[in-house]
């Protein structure tokens, strides 16, 4: 494959982001939960 | 104190997820994993771009869910300053969609200029589609700076509803900039106005599915986001009632 290392470096970037995004979030909201109430909280 | 059962937050404790949203993050991760197959491995290389063609799988989308991001940002605004409906949910929905569009936007610059590296042999050039999207970018980043600004939280609400509203009137700007000035950049391959598209038919699919992946990730995204805001804004709430009672039988003792 012609610039492999480019290609495959966007694809790393990209979903490499997202997730580190999306366990920044999970982290966060792990950290507030704690002094939250579950029945405060409307989803659950 | 955290002694009570309701306030655990065990390793397993989904929480700001439903069993919705853990039904939305399997199938996110099985579209990544799909996307990636056939972005970089099955779908063909295009006649003129070569393999480098590979890398609009992630672009595009990425472009496109910015766009979104910034519209839903702009309607929950305008929604919160309705009278009607002056909710602070809609601020955190607006607050989180703005948050992911901007992470979206960032990825569709980066991935951009990797394949303008490839194509026009340079990561970056002042071309009108590049610049106003650059411009973008940090009105957004300016966006998320003035939430975090002090005060109550409707003030928050108020004043970067008003700022949203402002701020999503780039959009057109930015979409147009490649038919109204002479760029670099191409015009839009698929769903452009007066497009012939001619696009191999697994490589349309691809795309059609990186769109289909990147949306269902927003959503998966933005509904823990404004989970969190909310629960940030729940302790905020909290630590400002205890400080006015600690305030309330200081004074209480101070007048005895």
């Amino acid at each position: 494959m012609d610039n492999a290392g480019f290609i495959i470096a966007s694809y790393i970037i990209t979903f490499g982001a997202v997730g580190a995004y999306a366990i920044g979030v999970i982290r966060r909201s792990r950290k507030s939960s704690r002094d939250v109430p579950r029945d405060q909280r409307p989803w659950s | 104190m955290n002694t009570s059962s309701s306030l655990d937050a065990s390793p397993r404790d989904r929480v700001t997820g439903t069993q919705f949203t853990r039904g939305l993050g399997i199938l996110v991760l099985a579209g990544m994993v799909l996307l990636i197959v056939l972005g970089l491995f099955v779908s063909p290389a295009d006649v003129n771009q070569g393999e480098s063609v590979r890398i609009m799988y992630a672009h595009v989308p990425g472009a496109w869910l910015a766009y979104l991001a910034f519209i839903v940002t702009a309607i929950s605004s305008a929604a919160y300053l309705w009278n009607r409906t002056r909710s602070l949910t809609w601020d955190r929905i607006a607050g989180a969609s703005a948050e992911v569009g901007v992470l979206f936007m960032g990825i569709s610059l980066i991935t951009g200029s990797l394949w303008g590296r490839i194509t026009w042999g340079t990561y970056w050039t002042w071309d009108a589609r590049l610049t106003t999207t650059a411009f973008l970018f940090v009105t957004y980043i300016g966006y998320l700076a003035v939430r975090g600004l002090g005060g109550t939280h409707q003030q928050r609400a108020r004043r970067s509803a008003v700022l949203a509203l402002l701020a999503v009137l780039e959009i057109p700007l930015v979409h147009f900039s490649v038919e109204l000035w002479n760029t670099l950049h191409q015009e839009a391959s698929v769903a452009g106005r007066g497009t012939d598209v001619e696009m191999d038919g697994l490589m349309l699919f691809t795309l059609f599915l990186g769109v289909v992946v990147f949306t269902l990730m927003y959503a998966w995204l933005v509904l823990h986001r404004q989970r969190s805001l909310a629960l940030d804004d729940m302790l905020d709430d909290s630590g400002l009632d205890t400080a006015l009672t600690a305030r309330r039988a200081e004074a209480e003792g101070m007048s005895r």
